[in-house]
């Protein structure tokens, strides 16, 4: 069955209908029945992306996407001379993108590791013997950023006579796909859906190109292609998923920065791993898109930082556009009303004179 | 790869990937991990999550060292100094492993008297040849235990061979590599001292080789902090011991050195003195920057190796089996079946046309009489005495050092045949090369006939990988490939089925070698493509009843078993083919034995014997691996032993025992010749028994620890198109580095091409620190020219603090480049070929170029077009006093300008 915008949350044919707000159930908040799969997500873990870009590859691959420059021009190449960010931004050609930051401080800078929590390995650990066992896929999630490391003494201190630390941070960034998307909301067309797994989705056959949620979207993520018109976007691999497969940016990511999986398993995984990382001292680590109670009533994709959201280029606080429709129609009836009101006595008025 | 080979036996890495995941700490120097092997990189954060130290010691902060706990900005060139360091402190504070050091290795053999180490005679070793600039190593044999030879079946044979080993076309030939898969032969076993005190001890000299290597100098060379050396020092000792293991990993960041085996050579001493060799978590990690870069040397594609690295015939030395053989007779190790392979290696390829009578077709081999190697090979061609070449998925024309030195060279032959995937520049150089706009190359007057062969891809044949930790893996062919695309199997295939055609009523002699060949390989499909497992199962070999082999222990000299190369043997056991096992990790345990296939024998973890002590018990239960089973009378563990597997550890060897039954119960390292690692190599590597920290060839930096500022034995190509910029110029005041990204593949025909991959890096670029930018003027995103005395390049600038200058104590500030090489102007993603900067200077042990390490100068904006580019860098040749680069038409050297176009062949 596909949804679309004709969905009881849209048409406000539904009582519940809300557009803001956490949202246990997305899928049948749009009109699925319960038997529906869980809803999906990423979790990107950014202490322990490399920065390989394999994520954009594989998609570009997979979604069989044109190459375009840092500024989105679609076949035109350049050196963009930030870092080693040549993509520049999600665009309409790029459904995820890894930015670099490169910062120098004078001050302690953590640098990310991968640990297990509480275990800095002072005494034991598995011996190969039953190393298979006992440490897990997740137990690598488990990371730690070890400011132990660097607090004891400055690595990068003196080399240039200057007393600056550098950190190179990198993320993969994605569509959101949120709780309450904006660019779903305000579809005419019914071109983009929310799917049976709770993620939102572009049909490029439905899609008129009119751009109404290129301007919804908080986060700037969808996008139109120049010479075509119509808006593409991440798709979590839709096909992907509805055969079975994980989408094509985690299955290649070498460092499981990329988690895909259950969104509530992956949202305990990322609450346990930020507090190892807190553990540690690590005060700047922080998720982002986890908040079901944010602007866009939680994100679908969520994420690790070690900074500010503005370092890595995204919104600190998104709202979602949408979020204020009931009052902006409430007002714009009453206005309609007090119009319609004013007019008649105006008629009414004029008739009696 | 000499400098395992020599130290241990064989030239692989010790350990395997998905081991790093059991290491304390892993120290990655002279290897960006991170960015050249990501898919490996997860069991360095496997580690990680384990609670592992990851330490990165490269002079540029790269994604490596983002992910680091630590890293440590040394400057360029200076690993051995570092490492050096490191020696000194294990040794002073006595963190070495002492009973696996006293047991394992040759720390307690005694040197003859007439060594004379480098730190007596001003940075060289005794038996420098000054004219010929090679070593005589007669010096730095051990104490014998017996007279040399005794051993032998044939002494005045062997000790002939060894009068022909001083000879310069011997030494040139490069006999290091040889200790591929066991050790250099030594004459003898050697006095022992197991107290380690006698001043001649191994242990003794290294105390005093590396007594100057201080924190303080180390500090000073390097340009670290010493407080940086004393943190890396405390967490690799405290992670070396009976419970612990350290692991090093290192890739092309030391190869691609003036000194660059003895790089490896230095590492390979001080994890021989930590313990680290054969046991979990511990070990050298050499990684192989191809799908098959391992198996390009195992069944090699190297002048001076047959496979299994049994040296390349020597014209002056080898004139028939026995005298190819004799310096290995009798010995101990399992060298000592040298015969058994070549035999069988020529059963192999001649089939019954190799019999005892004709010394199994040993005539039919072609000999080496000197130095082959591939840089010469180009010098060589511009001088016209190459006619032909094959390239097969190599582009030297953009990722050879001095790349426009190798569009001469290519432009002087007579034919070249180009097997790729893409129209490469070394295929179009004649056409498109940038020496048209300069007016060095005529395209009217070349006469290279170029021949380009679409090449299949890795999915569009079947075959197998030996990837890096020596594991073959069967790939299937998914697709067919498009249009004329063939592997190079099908290639090669035909390539001798037609020429054999036509010279099959031939009566001369010469072309017996290629009639005898054993060439008949089934084919199948419309595109008679050779069955890929039937060569497999002739490198593995058969028996006497025409089974395949299941151990190259069952080859035999009297020409009735076969094997293409020996250490593969076991890959086709019991006629399956071993190397396709795909048995999930879920269904095996860590080592995962099962999928795919490892050289020698299966065994994941080479020299594991070294895991258990002396008397077969493991070191610690935590880091236990392969132990002697009293009960079952055998050697057990996680892996196959390295070692036989019925000989019990406290077996002596009897009196006149010969190779691997010469080896002790505790001789781990069974392909040595006195089963030991060695810390004090007396032969195997050519530059000397101990690693001596020796500048780049182009520094801008004085050697602080020896009179000798460079490797003395380092190789250089002279020639009006390979000028050397001087040591500490002026006019080339930086240092430069060459790397990769992970966006690209070398030199580029993979992926400049690919749109996806294109984007990602789009032009060429140099990374740059603020302060030089600031000192020359350049902006980010904006060119700069580089120059040196063999070119200039242009390239955008990337300001970064990443890349750091180095001040060293006098004050002196070391400004480093960083320069990517993967661009040149064919593809999408475009720019001038990086490796048109480099010279080409080597390692006299592998002939490796040094491209980790030269001078430039670089300034602001775009270089000059056409001529002018010509006289801009002959003025800074001018300036620099270094002799004229100007070339004649097509590369010639201006005397030779009028030889004639192609070779005179």
């Amino acid at each position: 069955m596909t949804i679309s915008s004709a969905s009881p949350a849209f048409t406000g044919r539904d009582p519940h209908n809300r557009l803001f707000g956490p949202l246990p159930d997305v899928q049948g908040e749009a009109g699925y029945e319960e038997e529906h799969p869980k809803r999906v997500g990423f979790f990107t873990d950014t202490s322990v992306c490399i920065g390989c870009k394999a994520c954009e590859v594989a998609c570009k691959e997979w979604n069989t996407l044109p190459m375009d420059d840092s500024h989105g021009v679609r076949d035109a190449l350049g050196l963009s001379g930030m870092s080693y960010d040549n993509t520049g931004q999600l665009g309409a050609n790029s459904w995820r993108h890894v930015a670099f930051i490169e910062q120098s401080r004078t001050v302690d800078l953590p640098m990310p590791t991968f640990g297990r929590p509480g275990d800095d390995r002072q005494g034991s650990g598995p011996s190969p013997a039953e190393a298979g066992d006992d440490v897990s896929l997740a137990n690598a999630q488990q990371s730690v950023l070890n400011a132990e490391a660097l607090s004891e003494f400055d690595p990068q201190t003196g080399q240039s006579g200057a007393d600056t630390q550098v950190r190179w941070l990198m993320s993969s960034d994605v569509c959101k796909h949120c709780t309450h998307a904006g660019c779903l909301d305000v579809c005419p067309t019914g071109a983009l859906f929310r799917t049976e797994f709770g993620t939102v989705v572009v049909q490029g056959d439905i899609c008129n190109g009119c751009g109404y949620c290129v301007a919804s979207c908080p986060y700037g993520v969808i996008d139109q292609r120049k010479d075509d018109g119509r808006v593409f976007k991440c798709t979590m691999c839709y096909d992907r998923l509805t055969d079975g497969l994980q989408p094509a940016c985690a299955t290649a990511c070498p460092t499981q920065s990329i988690q895909f999986g259950d969104l509530d398993e992956l949202q305990a995984r990322a609450d346990a791993r930020l507090a190892t990382l807190q553990s540690q001292g690590v005060e700047t680590a922080r998720l982002y898109g986890r908040d079901e109670n944010d602007g866009v009533g939680g994100a679908g994709a969520f994420f690790l930082l070690l900074d500010e959201p503005e370092v890595y280029g995204l919104p600190p606080d998104p709202v979602v556009t949408t979020r204020d429709l009931p009052a902006m129609w409430k007002a714009a009836g009453k206005a309609a009303v007090m119009m319609v009101g004013v007019a008649v006595t105006a008629f009414l008025g004029s008739r009696k004179r | 790869m000499p400098g395992l080979g020599a130290s241990f036996g064989r030239g692989g890495a010790t350990n395997f990937l998905e081991d790093l995941a059991n290491s304390d700490c892993i120290v990655i120097e002279g290897s960006n991990m991170a960015e050249c092997h990501p898919v490996g990189f997860q069991w360095v954060g496997e580690a990680k999550a384990r609670g592992a130290k990851i330490v990165h010691i490269d002079p540029r902060f790269t994604r490596t060292s983002a992910i680091a706990d630590l890293h440590v900005p040394l400057r360029i060139g200076t690993d051995i100094a570092f490492l050096g360091g490191l020696i000194k402190y294990v040794l002073d504070n006595e963190l070495y492993f002492k009973d696996y050091v006293v047991a394992y290795t040759n720390a307690a053999a005694l040197v003859g008297e007439d060594f004379v180490d480098s730190e007596d005679l001003g940075g060289l070793f005794s038996g420098f040849d000054p004219e010929n600039r090679v070593y005589d190593e007669d010096s730095w044999q051990y104490e014998p235990e017996e007279p040399p030879h005794s051993g032998s079946e044939d002494p005045a044979e062997a000790a002939e061979q060894d009068q022909l080993d001083d000879h310069v076309d011997v030494k040139k030939s490069d006999r290091a590599e040889a200790a591929g898969s066991g050790g250099p032969p030594i004459p003898s076993k050697p006095k022992r001292d197991e107290t380690l005190q006698h001043p001649r001890s191994v242990f003794q000299i290294l105390k005093r080789h590396f007594a100057r290597y201080t924190p303080e100098m180390v500090s000073e060379v390097c340009g670290i902090e010493p407080a940086v050396f004393e943190q890396v020092a405390k967490w690799v000792t405290e992670n070396s011991n009976r419970d612990r293991t350290t692991a090093w990993v290192y890739s092309v960041g030391w190869t691609q050195h003036s000194v660059g085996a003895q790089y490896i050579r230095t590492c390979s001493i001080l994890q021989t003195l930590l313990g680290n060799i054969g046991r979990p978590g511990g070990g050298i990690l050499a990684l192989r920057g191809h799908a098959s870069i391992q198996g390009s040397t195992d069944v090699p594609t190297l002048f001076n190796l047959l496979p299994g690295y049994l040296p390349m015939p020597h014209a002056l030395q080898h004139q028939s089996l026995d005298e190819y053989v004799a310096d290995a007779a009798g010995k101990a190790g399992f060298w000592g079946n040298k015969r058994a392979y070549m035999v069988s290696l020529l059963k192999s390829w001649w089939g019954d046309a190799a019999t005892a009578e004709n010394d199994f077709c040993f005539d039919y081999l072609p000999k080496i009489n000197g130095d082959h190697s591939s840089y010469r090979t180009i010098t060589d061609m511009i001088k016209g005495k190459v006619s032909g070449y094959f390239l097969v998925g190599e582009n030297p024309g953009v990722g050879h050092p001095n790349s426009r030195m190798n569009r001469f060279g290519l432009a002087n032959l007579d034919w070249l045949v180009v097997r790729d995937l893409q129209m490469i520049e070394s295929a179009t150089f004649w056409k498109e090369g940038p020496e048209h706009e300069t007016g060095e190359l005529s395209p009217a007057s070349i006469g290279t006939e170029v021949f380009f062969m679409p090449a299949a891809t890795h999915v569009e044949k079947e075959g197998t990988f030996t990837q890096t930790q020596r594991v073959l893996q069967w790939r299937d062919k998914a697709v067919e490939p498009p249009d004329d695309a063939r592997s190079d199997l099908w290639f090669y295939f035909h390539l001798g089925r037609i020429l054999r055609e036509r010279l099959k009523d031939s009566t001369d002699p010469r072309d017996r070698p290629l009639l005898d060949l054993t060439w008949d390989y089934p084919v199948h499909g419309e595109t008679q493509d050779p069955d890929a497992e039937a060569v497999l199962r002739e490198i593995n070999g058969t028996g006497p009843d025409g089974r395949a082999l299941s151990s190259y222990m069952q080859m035999k000299d009297d020409g009735s078993t076969t094997g293409g190369c020996w250490i593969y043997c076991g890959v086709y056991a019991d006629e399956v083919n071993q190397a396709a096992r795909r048995k999930p990790a879920e269904e095996q345990g860590a080592v995962a034995s099962e999928w795919g296939w490892a050289w020698p024998l299966n065994r994941r973890m080479l020299y594991n014997r070294a895991s258990a002590d002396p008397d077969g018990k493991p070191w610690s239960e935590r880091k236990k691996y392969v132990w002697w089973d009293e009960d079952a009378g055998e050697w057990t563990g996680l892996d196959v032993p390295d070692f036989e597997k019925n000989k019990r550890p406290d077996y002596v060897p009897p009196e006149g025992a010969q190779a691997q039954d010469a080896l002790a119960g505790n001789d781990p390292f069974v392909m040595q010749g006195d089963g030991k690692a060695w810390l004090f190599a007396p032969a195997g590597v050519v530059d000397g028994p101990l690693p001596t920290h020796y500048e780049p060839a182009e520094s801008v930096v004085e050697n602080a620890f020896y009179k000798q500022q460079a490797n003395p034995t380092l190789e250089m190509i002279e020639g009006p198109w390979n000028r050397a910029n001087p040591t500490r110029s002026d006019v080339y005041p930086f240092q430069v580095t060459t790397y990769r990204l992970t966006e690209h593949h070398t030199a580029g025909g993979m992926s400049r091409t690919l749109p996806y991959l294109a984007e990602l890096q789009p032009e060429f670029f140099v990374e740059v620190s603020p302060e030089l930018a600031r000192l020359r003027g350049l902006t980010n995103g904006e060119y700069a020219t580089l120059v040196s005395a063999r070119t200039a390049v242009e390239a955008k600038v990337l300001v970064t603090e990443r890349v750091r200058p180095i001040k060293l104590r006098d004050g002196t500030v070391v400004h480093q480049i960083g320069m990517p090489y993967h661009w040149s102007y064919a593809g999408i993603s475009t720019g001038d070929a990086a490796n048109d900067l480099l010279g080409i200077v080597m390692d006299p042990n592998t002939h490796i170029q040094e491209s980790k390490a030269s001078t430039c100068d670089i300034v602001a904006g775009r270089r000059p077009r056409g001529p002018e580019l010509l006289e801009f860098v002959e003025s800074y040749r001018r300036r620099a006093g270094v002799e004229s680069g100007r070339v004649g038409v097509n590369g010639r050297d201006p005397v030779a300008a009028d030889a004639g176009e192609g070779s005179t062949l």
